[in-house]
């Protein structure tokens, strides 16, 4: 049976995960409207602008929707903006948010786009080769609660965490040939 | 090995706005409503394009201290726009803190013959094109986004769809082409070889394409996705209509729900006045903003 793996297309890169998931044998709903979201076992926020995304979740019920099924344990993966939606605390901001995640999240943290960049990551959660991680205007995260799982650091930065049914990345796994991440994240779904 | 501005880099913002809505504002407030209305980045203008039409004169780089207090203001990519060929004015943007550089057709050119260098910069640019051959070109140059043209500041989307059409069927035709016929139709096209090779073998573009000119409603909005762009640019469209704050927010929504012909319906309900627009065929070839690029 294929898994059947929900990418939230309201606005941002959800192409680039969609051709991933699809490339490790999924078939992929684009989740724009909140009946979508039903019949899914996993769900990708993908990058883009949280703000923005915010906005489009409040519509429809959609992010309410989302909330329910993160906390009845599907497995939800959020990168860049994901993980600023995933979280509970956003530095200095009022704006939506699934308020899932044990988590502080500071936006644009590294700076703005002329200091972004892409590095060489160790993940051990992945096995021993590096992995090549893009930061497009990118989130860290300043805390975590103790039952967060820190998955990767980069210069003593929080940016690749999980906890329990939810993964977060501060980096752009959708934007590399790897795709370790994402089958990371689908094995998160065959344990669920 | 740590890498600051690489074409990755660069693309790879061009890939975050997509599905998105770019709009030009010329104020904090204005910055504050496009934010609110959830556009995915705002552009930092002087003047909006519809204004430079009719005010006349050398439109040129705004006034850093406009670019500066709308960055402090919104949390989402602060874009510029710098005249074609002028890259001291593209310099100051990224000295600035600019997220990304319009090397824009709606100022008034600084050099007729020649674009930026874009490779030469850590910020990524975004140029306009009418035709694939140019879209080639400014890629060429080091462009990490491509937009149509369209004709600025007009409200009239007729030009943005010949632009549109323009580009994915000349990217159609390659994609047919045997290999043979490709280095005659660079030749023909004004196009580097490498770029029509990619075209030819992916069937699109190495960067993201946006829509740009003339768009005034959500349906333009929805038009010009349904033909193929990544996002919107929307300038005079917005902020020249009668409720530029209710319009912003359908325009976002269209952008996302673009296939949705019943959701376009309620949207485009009750938002006012759009701009009122000028009929393209008015503009004399001076007037015509979409000529202005080599």
């Amino acid at each position: 049976m294929k898994k059947r793996v929900g990418v939230l297309a309201l606005q941002g890169a959800f192409r680039e995960h969609r051709q991933v998931l699809e490339k490790l044998g999924c078939d992929v709903t684009e989740v724009r409207r909140t009946s979508d979201l039903d019949g899914i076992q996993g769900l990708i926020i993908p990058g883009g602008e949280s703000t923005t995304i915010g906005k489009l979740l409040i519509i429809d019920e959609m992010g309410e929707r989302i909330k329910e099924l993160g906390a009845k344990d599907m497995p939800i993966f959020g990168t860049c903006a994901g993980m600023i939606l995933l979280s509970k605390t956003i530095v200095d901001s009022d704006q939506y948010r699934l308020n899932l995640m044990d988590t502080v999240v500071e936006r644009n943290a590294f700076g703005r786009q002329v200091a972004s960049f892409e590095t060489d990551l160790q993940v051990p959660a992945l096995g021993v080769n590096p992995l090549r991680a893009v930061f497009i205007r990118a989130p860290y995260l300043k805390e975590v609660a103790p039952n967060v799982g820190i998955l990767a650091e980069y210069n003593g930065k929080i940016v690749f965490v999980r906890q329990g049914n939810l993964l977060a990345s501060a980096f752009h796994p959708e934007l590399t040939p790897d795709n370790r991440v994402h089958q990371y994240f689908l094995n998160m779904i065959d344990e669920h | 090995m740590t890498d600051i501005g690489s074409f990755k880099v660069k693309t790879g913002l061009a890939e975050m706005l997509k599905g998105g809505v770019i709009m030009d504002v010329t104020t904090p407030e204005q910055a504050i409503i496009a934010e609110e209305a959830g556009a995915c980045a705002v552009m930092a203008l002087e003047r909006v394009p519809s204004d430079i039409r009719a005010e006349g004169g050398v439109a040129r780089m705004a006034d850093p201290s406009i670019i500066k207090n709308i960055m402090e203001v919104v949390s989402i990519p602060v874009m510029a726009k710098a005249r074609i060929g002028h890259f001291v004015e593209a310099r100051i943007l990224e000295a600035l803190g600019a997220d990304y550089i319009d090397e824009s057709e709606v100022l008034t050119p600084a050099d007729d013959s020649y674009h930026i260098n874009k490779h030469d910069f850590k910020v990524p640019f975004v140029c306009g094109c009418r035709n694939l051959g140019e879209a080639l070109r400014r890629i060429g140059e080091g462009a990490a986004m491509i937009r149509t043209k369209g004709e600025p500041g007009t409200g009239n989307v007729v030009e943005a769809v010949r632009h549109m059409r323009t580009v994915m069927s000349e990217m159609r035709a390659l994609t047919l082409m045997p290999q043979e016929e490709l280095m005659t139709a660079a030749k023909d096209m004004g196009a580097p070889y490498d770029l029509v090779l990619y075209v030819a073998e992916h069937g699109k573009l190495p960067v993201v394409n946006f829509a740009a000119g003339g768009i005034a409603t959500p349906a333009d909005a929805a038009l010009m996705m349904q033909l193929g762009v990544d996002g919107i640019f929307v300038g005079s469209g917005i902020f020249k209509s009668g409720d530029p704050k209710a319009r912003a927010k359908a325009i976002v929504m269209a952008t996302t729900h673009y296939k949705d012909a019943k959701l376009l319906a309620e949207i485009s309900k009750d938002l006012g006045q759009p701009m009122s627009g000028i009929e393209i065929s008015t503009l004399t070839e001076s007037q015509r903003m979409q000529e202005r690029g080599w």
